[in-house]
């Protein structure tokens, strides 16, 4: 069932959160972000936090070389992303596979269920064959509840994975209400 | 600006009695300039992600410090990644030197010539996004202090000749070349860090 307006507020309230408590407890000091206004909470907590540096990167392909380089300096980081960006990490995302590098992408979904704009439909609907193809491991949050358990497993591993984050969950349904957020 | 410098002596120069410095070599001739210039763990020759070279100093230069960390890249790499250049002028990362090795040529694919043959000006660039040094020069003694000592993000533009050169490939494998690196400058807790929560 989707969710009322007043229940995604809430919840965009409360996966953030979890999601930064899961970062910070995983000495997660370097998070790339493009931002979506879907992770508007997330990015804000990021900068907020001393210990880590909140990179604002020009294409999310730059969160790929920002991993490497931070794990080749014995640091995780994490990649904030919408879907759409994951068009745009296609080939830089092969060093994550080559090198085995660990990467949490969290990336909010576009063109799902309650998406406006039809331009936003190709990319969303290929993000998680496109991570797949290139090595990623995916896993999709469908529920606010789901997303922190989900960015805490990836965390664990010595390898990239990509945390979908349900349309859904979001909940921005139209071009005002993203530009109200 | 006809060059007159050749890469693999400038790349030796800069590299040569390196102290503890962190390189990171892109995709391509820069990758095997450094392998000619001596292989060593503390060095990254990318062999992929093409545009990704000045991001991986990034990284390497938020992660690590108190380390100095030095990028070598081609002119076509780096204008692959030219956006990195405002993300590392946000950053501002004081330990950061990028320097650009440039023949004005994609040199791996048939020696086209690239937007800096067309005078697109890559140190004007870093300049404007905010690197606190960034100078197109062939003052290698004052380059090598910058690297070491001066207080960045620094870029610098080396033009070079174009010429054909003999490869000198460095290992293949990027989980070697990856876990080396992360031994010799991390020590034993390089392979317990990813399992810390």
């Amino acid at each position: 069932m989707p969710l009322n307006k007043k229940d995604a507020e809430r919840l965009l309230e409360g996966w953030p959160q979890e999601v930064h408590r899961e970062l910070a407890a995983a000495r997660v000091r370097i998070v790339g972000y493009v931002p979506d206004a879907g992770h508007k909470r997330l990015i804000e907590l990021c900068q907020h936090d001393r210990k880590m540096h909140a990179v604002v990167l020009t294409t999310e392909e730059e969160g790929i070389g920002l991993a490497a380089g931070a794990w080749l300096g014995g640091q995780k980081s994490a990649l904030l992303m919408q879907s759409s960006g994951v068009g745009n990490v296609i080939n830089a995302a092969g060093m994550l596979k080559t090198c085995r590098i660990p990467l949490v992408m969290i990336v909010t979904m576009r063109g799902e269920e309650g998406e406006f704009n039809s331009w936003q439909v190709p990319m969303g609907r290929a993000t998680p064959g496109v991570l797949e193809a290139m090595g990623v491991s995916v896993r999709r949050a469908a529920r606010a509840e789901d997303v922190a358990p989900l960015v805490a497993e990836a965390l664990k591993q010595d390898q990239a994975t990509a945390v979908l984050v349900s349309q859904r969950v979001i909940g921005i349904k139209s071009f005002q209400e993203q530009a109200n957020q | 600006m006809s060059a007159t410098l050749h890469r693999r002596e400038v790349v030796k120069s800069l590299l040569t009695d390196r102290k503890d410095l962190l390189v990171v070599a892109g995709l391509g001739s820069t990758s095997w300039d450094i392998t000619a210039a001596g292989d060593s763990p503390l060095s990254l020759p990318l062999w992929g992600a093409m545009g990704q070279a000045a991001m991986v100093g990034l990284g390497l230069a938020l992660a690590q410090p108190k380390r100095r960390v030095l990028v070598i890249t081609g002119d076509g790499e780096m204008l692959m990644g030219i956006g990195s250049l405002a993300t590392i002028g946000v950053q501002q990362p004081p330990n950061l030197t990028v320097v650009v090795i440039d023949n004005e040529r994609y040199g791996e694919t048939g020696m086209q010539a690239t937007h800096t043959a067309h005078g697109v000006d890559l140190a004007e660039v870093a300049r404007a996004c905010g690197f606190k040094y960034s100078r197109t020069t062939s003052n290698l003694k004052k380059l090598r202090a910058i690297i070491h000592e001066g207080a960045g993000p620094n870029f610098a533009v080396v033009k070079v000749v174009v010429e054909k050169l003999p490869l000198v490939l460095p290992p293949l494998d990027g989980v070697a070349l990856k876990n080396r690196f992360r031994r010799v400058l991390l020590g034993d807790s390089a392979d317990v860090l990813s399992q810390k929560r």
